[in-house]
C-alpha cells in the first residue's frame, strides 16, 4: 500500500464526513421533538422561549445553523451540549476512551475465541467438535449483543453473582488516573488491581458484544479454511508428512485469513454500534451510552457530535481493514 | 494437537479462582457490603448532567434532586410529608403589607470548603437566580425580589412584584445556596469539576454516566449522617437496577417495575417501601373538536374506571384522584369527586349525540414506557371509552414530541402525561397546567384563566388556596381535564436498612439509617 494510496483514502474520507453531517443535521431538525420545548420552565412567556431559541441558535433558517455549525466544527468547535452544558467535544474525549477500550476488548475475545473455533471444527471435520462448533455459532448469530448481556446480568450477576453488572470501575476505588484509558494506563503503571476491577467490570459487556462476532468469525474461518485444505499446496504438504496440525496453521491458515478479515472488519464496524445498547444495559459510561441519553433529551450539539464521531470511527476502522490485507495477502502488497 | 486433560483443565480454572479476587476480580457489591453499615450504595435511575442546581435544564429536573439535595443546602427544606422545615433559612417572612421579605440564614453552618456559610451567600445566590442573564429557568420567581440588604445574619430585599409561592420555591427546583465566594474563584466550569455545597455529603468522586462517590460531611448542621461513604450509581435500565439490588451490587433501587416490587419485597434480605408520591398521571384535554362539547368531556370521565386500572394494570400501587391536587397538596378538597358511572357517560353521550353505533372519534396521544403501564393505561381507557360511544385512535408519541407539541397549543385532543409537584401548591399543579398562557396548558379558555389570573397574586393565603379549590371544582363539573391517579413509589432496599419514603419521591441518604 502506497503513501498515495492512503492520501486517497484519507481524502475519500472528507466528502464521507461531509455527507454525514448533512444528513445527520437536516435529519435532527425534521424528526419530532424540539429540544427548546423540553427546556421551558413553568411561568415562561412567549419571550422567554424566543430568549431560549436564540441562545442556542435555532431561531435561525436551517442553511445557516449548518453554516455556523460546520464553521464552528472545522475550527474544533463542536458546540455546546444543551443537556450537560459543557464543550461536546471534551465529553466525547472523555467519553470514547471507554468504549475504544470496551470494543478492543470484545475484538481482541471475538477474534481469539473464533479463531480457534474455526480451527477446530476444519481439525476434527466430520466429527462431533465441527457440529458444536456449528451449532454454537449458529446459536451466537441468532442472538443479538443486548440479548446476551440481559441473559449475563441475570446469569452471572443475579444467579451466580460473581461478576459485577454496571460501570466501568468500582466505585469505591480510590484511583486518579491521567488519561480516559484506564486499562490501558493501569496495565502501564501495573497497578493490578484496579486493573483487575476494569477488566471485571470490561467482561460481561465486551463478551456479550463479542459473541455474535466470535460465530461470524469462526463460521467463515472454517469455511475459507476448508477451501484452502482442498488447495494443491495442501497436497504437497501431506506428500511431504506433516502433521494435520502443522498444515492447518502453518499453511492454509494465513491464506483463509484473507477472507476472515474482511468479513470480520465489516462485522467489526456493527460491533462498535452494537455498544450502544450494550453500554446502556451495564451503565458502562462510553459514548454509547451518551448517545441514547442524548436522544432522550434531544441535545442536538451532542447527537451530531457522537453521529460524527461514529462516522469517523467507522472510516478508520475500513482503513485499516484495508491495510491489513497487504499485510496478509502478498498478491495486494505487489500489485 | 496436544489433548487437554481433565485435571489439567481444572487446575487452571482453580488457579484463575484463585487469581481472580486478588486482582479485585469480584462482583464489587459483595465486597462493599462486607466493609460494614458504614457505605450505601444506591442504584439511581438517571444520570447527573451537571452539577450547579440553579441553572440550566438539569436545574428542573425533579428527578436528580435527590443528588443535589445531599451535596446542596436549599433556603427551606421539607419533611417527608411535604411540610416545610426550615434549611439554611431558620425564619423566613413577609413584612405586614407584603413589600418586603426578611430571611434569617443559620448560625454554624459551613461549606465544604471549612468556610462558614454567610448572609452575603444567601443573598448573591438570591440576586444570581433573578438575574436573567445567569440562565436560571426559575427567574421568574427569583427575578420578583431585589435590593438585598444583609444585616448580620439577617437578610431583607424588597418585594418588587408579590410572589405568594416565593418561600415554597426556596424548597424547589432551583432553590438552592450557592458559595459565592468558592464559586467566584472556581467559575462555571471549575465549579462543575468541583462542586462546593453545604449539604450533608461532600463529592468525592464523581464519574460521568457512571457513579458520583460522596463522603459525609462532620460539619453539616444536620449532624453527621449514618452512612460515611455513599454511591449513587448510574443505572438507566430498570431490568439492570433490580439486578444490582438483586446480586448484592446496591443496597437500594427505585423506578422499577411493580411486579419486580412485590417479588423482591418478599424475598430473603429484602424490604421495600412504597408511598403515594407528588407525581400524577392525568389526561391533557385540548380546546379543540370534539372536546369543545361539555357532555363528551364528562362522558369520558365517567366512563374511566380509575380504580380498576389502578388494581389491574398498576397492582394496587396508585391513589385515584378527581383533581390536579394530590391528598397531600395545600388545595385538595376530598369533596371534589367526579366518580365512575358509565350508565352517566352513556346519556351524557347520547346528549352529545353520540353512541357505541354512531360513536365520536378523536386521537388521543401517550408515551410508551415513559411511566409504568402508560400505553396499557390508555388501552384500558380506550376500552372502556369504547362502550360509551367514543372511538379513541392511540398516537404513540416519544416524551420530547409531547413536549415540542404542548408548547405550540397542538397537542391531539387528549393526551396522557405525568405531572409532578413536590411543593403541593395549587399555582404549581392546576396554575401552570390550565392557566391558559401558560406554555404547559392544553386547555387555554378564558373562563377559566378569569379564574386563575387574580391568585398569581394574592396576598391572602387562605383566599389564595379557597380560590384555587373553586378552579379545582369548576374544572371537575366541566371536565377541562381528567386526573388519573397519583404515583406510588416502589423503592426496594437490603434488610438492615431503615428507609423512609418522601412524598416528594426523593431518596435521601442523609435520612437512610441501619435498622
Amino acid at each position: 500500500m502506497s503513501l498515495t494510496y492512503l492520501i486517497k483514502r484519507l481524502a475519500m474520507a472528507i466528502p464521507t464526513l461531509f455527507g454525514v453531517a448533512i444528513v445527520v443535521f437536516v435529519l435532527l431538525r425534521v424528526v419530532p421533538g424540539d429540544p427548546i420545548s423540553m427546556m421551558i420552565p413553568p411561568g415562561a412567556r412567549a419571550g422567554d422561549i424566543e430568549h431560549l431559541r436564540a441562545l442556542y441558535g435555532l431561531d435561525k433558517p436551517i442553511l445557516v445553523q449548518f453554516g455556523h455549525w460546520l464553521l464552528a466544527m472545522l475550527s474544533g468547535d463542536f458546540g455546546i451540549s444543551i443537556s450537560l452544558r459543557q464543550h461536546v467535544l471534551g465529553l466525547i474525549l472523555s467519553r470514547l476512551p471507554a468504549t475504544l477500550e470496551l470494543s478492543v476488548m470484545a475484538m481482541l475475545f471475538a477474534s481469539g475465541l473464533g479463531i480457534l473455533l474455526g480451527v477446530a471444527a476444519v481439525y476434527w471435520r466430520g466429527r462431533w467438535p465441527e457440529l458444536l462448533v456449528d451449532g454454537l455459532s449458529g446459536l451466537g448469530m441468532a442472538i443479538p449483543d443486548f440479548l446476551w448481556g440481559l441473559l449475563f446480568i441475570l446469569g452471572l450477576g443475579v444467579l451466580l453473582p460473581v461478576l459485577p453488572i454496571s460501570g466501568r470501575l468500582d466505585p469505591r476505588m480510590e484511583v486518579d488516573f491521567t488519561t480516559q484509558f484506564y486499562l490501558l494506563e493501569s496495565l502501564l503503571r501495573g497497578n493490578f488491581q484496579v486493573l483487575g476491577s476494569l477488566l471485571a467490570h470490561m467482561l460481561l459487556p465486551a463478551v456479550a458484544l463479542a459473541l455474535p462476532l466470535t460465530a461470524a468469525i469462526a463460521r467463515i474461518l472454517k469455511s475459507a479454511l476448508k477451501e484452502a485444505m482442498a488447495q494443491d499446496y495442501i497436497l504437497m504438504a501431506r506428500v511431504k508428512g506433516f502433521s494435520k496440525a502443522r498444515i492447518i496453521w502453518r499453511e492454509a491458515f494465513r491464506n483463509a485469513l484473507v477472507p476472515t478479515v474482511t468479513l470480520s472488519g465489516v462485522q467489526f464496524t456493527f460491533l462498535v454500534g452494537g455498544t450502544v445498547l450494550v453500554e446502556r444495559i451495564f451503565s458502562y459510561p462510553g459514548i454509547g451510552n451518551m448517545a441514547i441519553g442524548a436522544v432522550i433529551d434531544r441535545d442536538l450539539p451532542l447527537i451530531q457530535g457522537l453521529v460524527l464521531t461514529f462516522a469517523i470511527l467507522f472510516i478508520a476502522l475500513n482503513l485499516l481493514i484495508d491495510m491489513s490485507y497487504v499485510l496478509l495477502n502478498p498478491r495486494v502488497r505487489h500489485g | 494437537m496436544s489433548e487437554i486433560s481433565r485435571r489439567h483443565f481444572l487446575q487452571t480454572v482453580g488457579a484463575a479462582g484463585a487469581v481472580a479476587p486478588a486482582l479485585g476480580m469480584v462482583a464489587p457489591g459483595r465486597a462493599a457490603r462486607a466493609q460494614g453499615s458504614k457505605a450505601l450504595t444506591i442504584a439511581y435511575n438517571v444520570n447527573l448532567p451537571s452539577w450547579d442546581p440553579t441553572v440550566g435544564l438539569s436545574a428542573v429536573n425533579p428527578t436528580i434532586q435527590s443528588i443535589y439535595k445531599s451535596v446542596f443546602d436549599q433556603y427551606i427544606d421539607q419533611n417527608p410529608d411535604l411540610s416545610f422545615k426550615p434549611g439554611l433559612l431558620t425564619k423566613w417572612g413577609w413584612n405586614d403589607d407584603k413589600s418586603k421579605v426578611s430571611m434569617t440564614v443559620r448560625d454554624g453552618a459551613f461549606w465544604h470548603d471549612g468556610s462558614p456559610v454567610t448572609a452575603e451567600d444567601v443573598a448573591w445566590s438570591l440576586e444570581r437566580a433573578g438575574d436573567p442573564q445567569t440562565g436560571s429557568p426559575i427567574q421568574f420567581v427569583w427575578g420578583k425580589i431585589g435590593n438585598f440588604k444583609i444585616d448580620g445574619m439577617t437578610v431583607t430585599a424588597d418585594v418588587k412584584e408579590f410572589e405568594p409561592t416565593l418561600f415554597k420555591w426556596m424548597a424547589f427546583l432551583t432553590g438552592y445556596v450557592m458559595p459565592k465566594n468558592a464559586y467566584g474563584k472556581l467559575g462555571a466550569e471549575g465549579f462543575e469539576k468541583k462542586p462546593i455545597g453545604s449539604g450533608p455529603y461532600m463529592v468525592e468522586e464523581f464519574e460521568r454516566n457512571a457513579f458520583v462517590r460522596l463522603k459525609a460531611f462532620p460539619k453539616w448542621w444536620g449532624g453527621k449522617p449514618a452512612f460515611d461513604s455513599v454511591v449513587f450509581k448510574f443505572v438507566p435500565d430498570a431490568t439492570s437496577r433490580v439486578a444490582e439490588v438483586e446480586s448484592g451490587s446496591s443496597d437500594l433501587t427505585i423506578e422499577i417495575p411493580y411486579e419486580e416490587y412485590d417479588r423482591l419485597r418478599v424475598k430473603t434480605g429484602f424490604a421495600g417501601a412504597s408511598t403515594p408520591v407528588s407525581d400524577i398521571g392525568m389526561i391533557f384535554i385540548t380546546n379543540i373538536p370534539p372536546m369543545l362539547d361539555k357532555n363528551v368531556r364528562l362522558a369520558l370521565h365517567h366512563a374511566i374506571d380509575k380504580k380498576a386500572i389502578v388494581d389491574r394494570l398498576l397492582r394496587g400501587y396508585g391513589v385515584p384522584i378527581d383533581t390536579l391536587e394530590a391528598p397531600q397538596y395545600a388545595a385538595f378538597d376530598p369533596s371534589i369527586k367526579v366518580g365512575y358511572d358509565p350508565e352517566k357517560a352513556k346519556s351524557l353521550m347520547a346528549a352529545a349525540g353520540f353512541s357505541p353505533e354512531k360513536p365520536v372519534t378523536f386521537t388521543i396521544q401517550t408515551t410508551r414506557g415513559f411511566k409504568p403501564k402508560d400505553y396499557e393505561i390508555i388501552q384500558a381507557i380506550v376500552g372502556m371509552w369504547r362502550r360509551i360511544g367514543a372511538e379513541a385512535n392511540i398516537e404513540i408519541y416519544e416524551i420530547a414530541k409531547h413536549f415540542e407539541l404542548r408548547a405550540q397549543h397542538k397537542l391531539a385532543p387528549a393526551a396522557f402525561y405525568n405531572w409532578g409537584n413536590s411543593i403541593g401548591d395549587p399555582s404549581t399543579s392546576t396554575g401552570f397546567a390550565m392557566f391558559g398562557p401558560s406554555p404547559h396548558s392544553a386547555w387555554k379558555t378564558p373562563d377559566v384563566d378569569a379564574m386563575i389570573g387574580p391568585l398569581w397574586g394574592e396576598k391572602d393565603e387562605a383566599k389564595r388556596i379557597a380560590g384555587y379549590k373553586a378552579v379545582d371544582r369548576y374544572i371537575a363539573d366541566n371536565g377541562l381535564v381528567i386526573p388519573l391517579f397519583q404515583y406510588v413509589q416502589p423503592i426496594i432496599y437490603r434488610k438492615g436498612l431503615k428507609v423512609v419514603p418522601h412524598v416528594a419521591n426523593y431518596i435521601l441518604p442523609q435520612t437512610i439509617t441501619p435498622a
